[in-house]
């Protein structure tokens, strides 16, 4: 073990950067050890290992991802790869998270939060999935609240935009083999929540932070 | 292996590029240290830039003559992963390609390649050109999304055709059998490459010292006429002087680098123009880091299977 990190984590990490090609750009911060909770758009299963891969090994050990419990747990290799290789933290956005109320769409327990919360601890770094779930790759979706709970409860943490793109054409959702592209990740600028600032505005920022970092097609 | 260092032409050959490599070198220093401040300095980083990619470039290449056959297979093979890699990052595919996609990157090229390797020419010639580009089509419409269709089915054909099929030409020139030319082929696929990426070189340096009336402005604007036949004549030249390496007499030897010259400039236009169509901007930040293996190698997609063939025509009976 190297760091704390799994070798086949090191592994993966070297495999998903050769087939993903992946140019990183830290346009709005630099790397740094202070915690931080990476949040991105997501349309691959490439997204977290290649933003992971990015970070240097210092910071990657003490980075951990949140992964959909229901989907993870599925399968023994999935299990293994979450449990024991990349130390995810699992949330379930099964029956607890559904909606109580038509006018909260994206109500995510509060639990939830305390988890996520927990996992941060006084060190670790979170790689966070806003949409919570993979979209095309063309547009992306809405953000669920998770990101702003966790903001509010941990206001020293930094939040750090990423934009991860053509890897939904390297590994599209519901694909098994990767396609070899050149993709492109690129950090933002750092945001926070302003004083008394609005759920729904503060999502839509965030949002925004991560689609303004998109670069082809881009005016 | 090492077979290549008791070639002592193709010895001849490398030893004479590391001497091209040497002096340009030494006036890109020279030119640095006397434009300290002026205009020219972003030009003259940019050619320091270049010739230390060249270095590398070389190094790379003398390490699969080295090794033989299958180095140089294994080399070419690697360049048209990495050039066919940036043309579909570059050209727009959909979700529903993926799967033909797969069957491009990871059957179809190593297969070329492995023809070659196992020296089956018959298929070596045919498979791309006919199965691949009858495999395409359907294997796209079985995934039947119907959105610009006969777009995507020829833009993969094409990409195929340039970064797979004509770029596998030149390491397939190792497997003609020319009569007194044994044992010897390394040489010929050196000559090709020489003269080939020093018309590109020699075009730029022209273009740099003397042109002024563009080609086609819209397509490339750094290609002038000046360029173009200061850069052909004095490639031909060179190609001409390297008669002693090939099976060809001088006035052989000049006609085949004519042809190369042309044909790979030709390569070089039709590449700019695909760029250009696509909106090099966007795509730009891409390739920068990549090093641009497709701009590198358009002018040698285009040259190579001409030269095999001419060569195999004239010079295999």
């Amino acid at each position: 073990m190297n760091n704390g990190i799994h070798p086949f984590a090191n592994l993966l990490a070297a495999v998903a950067r050769g087939i993903s090609g992946v140019q990183v750009q830290w346009a709005g911060c630099e790397p740094d050890e202070r915690q931080r909770i990476y949040f991105a758009n997501h349309s691959s299963h490439l997204d977290f290992i290649v933003l992971w891969s990015a970070l240097p090994p210092e910071i990657r050990a003490r980075t951990r991802p949140i992964a959909a419990k229901d989907y993870w747990e599925e399968t023994p290799l999935r299990r293994y790869l979450t449990q024991n290789v990349f130390r995810a933290v699992l949330l379930d956005r099964g029956a607890q998270a559904r909606p109580k109320h038509p006018e909260e769409p994206h109500f995510v327990g509060r639990h939830l939060i305390d988890e996520m919360v927990g996992a941060l601890g006084t060190e670790n770094s979170l790689i966070f999935f806003p949409e919570g779930t993979r979209g095309s790759g063309e547009k992306m979706g809405p953000f669920r609240s998770g990101l702003y709970h966790l903001a509010l409860k941990r206001p020293d943490v930094e939040l750090v935009p990423a934009y991860l793109e053509n890897l939904n054409r390297i590994l599209p959702k519901g694909e098994f083999v990767p396609v070899p592209m050149l993709s492109l990740l690129t950090f933002g600028k750092p945001l926070r929540v302003e004083q008394g600032e609005a759920k729904e505005t503060f999502l839509e920022r965030a949002r925004e932070a991560v689609a303004g970092l998109r670069r082809i097609g881009a005016a | 292996m090492f077979q290549a260092l008791h070639d002592a032409k193709l010895v001849w050959l490398f030893g004479g590029v590391l001497f091209l490599l040497l002096v340009s070198t030494v006036i890109g220093k020279i030119l640095k240290s006397r434009h300290r401040a002026d205009a020219s300095r972003t030009t003259i980083e940019n050619l320091n830039a270049r010739i230390r990619a060249w270095w590398k470039m070389c190094a790379i290449f003398a390490a699969a003559i080295l090794i033989g056959r299958v180095g140089s297979l294994i080399l070419f093979g690697i360049i048209s992963f990495l050039a066919m890699r940036e043309y579909i990052t570059l050209v727009p595919t959909r979700r529903s390609d993926h799967r033909t996609l797969f069957w491009s990157f990871f059957v179809i090229m190593p297969l070329q390649y492995y023809l070659i390797g196992i020296q089956w020419y018959g298929l070596f010639a045919i498979m791309i050109p006919v199965a691949a580009c009858i495999f395409i089509p359907p294997s796209m419409a079985v995934a039947g999304d119907t959105e610009h269709f006969l777009e995507r089915a020829s833009k993969l054909q094409f990409g195929i055709m340039v970064c797979v099929y004509s770029l596998s030409y030149a390491p397939a020139l190792l497997l003609l059998k020319i009569p007194g030319f044994e044992g010897h082929d390394a040489r010929l696929l050196l000559y090709l490459v020489i003269v080939d990426q020093m018309s590109d070189v020699l075009q730029y340096v022209w273009g740099k010292l003397i042109g002024k009336s563009k080609i086609a402005w819209r397509v490339s604007p750094n290609k002038t006429w000046e360029g173009f036949v200061g850069g052909v004549l004095s490639a031909t030249a060179l190609g001409t002087a390297l008669w002693w390496a090939t099976p060809f007499t001088p006035l052989q030897s000049a006609g085949m680098s004519l042809i190369i010259c042309i044909v790979g400039f030709s390569g070089g236009l039709v590449m700019s123009a695909i760029k250009r169509d696509i909106g090099i901007k966007d795509f730009g930040v891409v390739i920068e880091g990549h090093g641009g293996i497709l701009d590198r190698i358009d002018s040698l997609c285009f040259a190579a299977p001409i030269f095999f063939h001419l060569v195999r025509y004239y010079f295999v009976p």
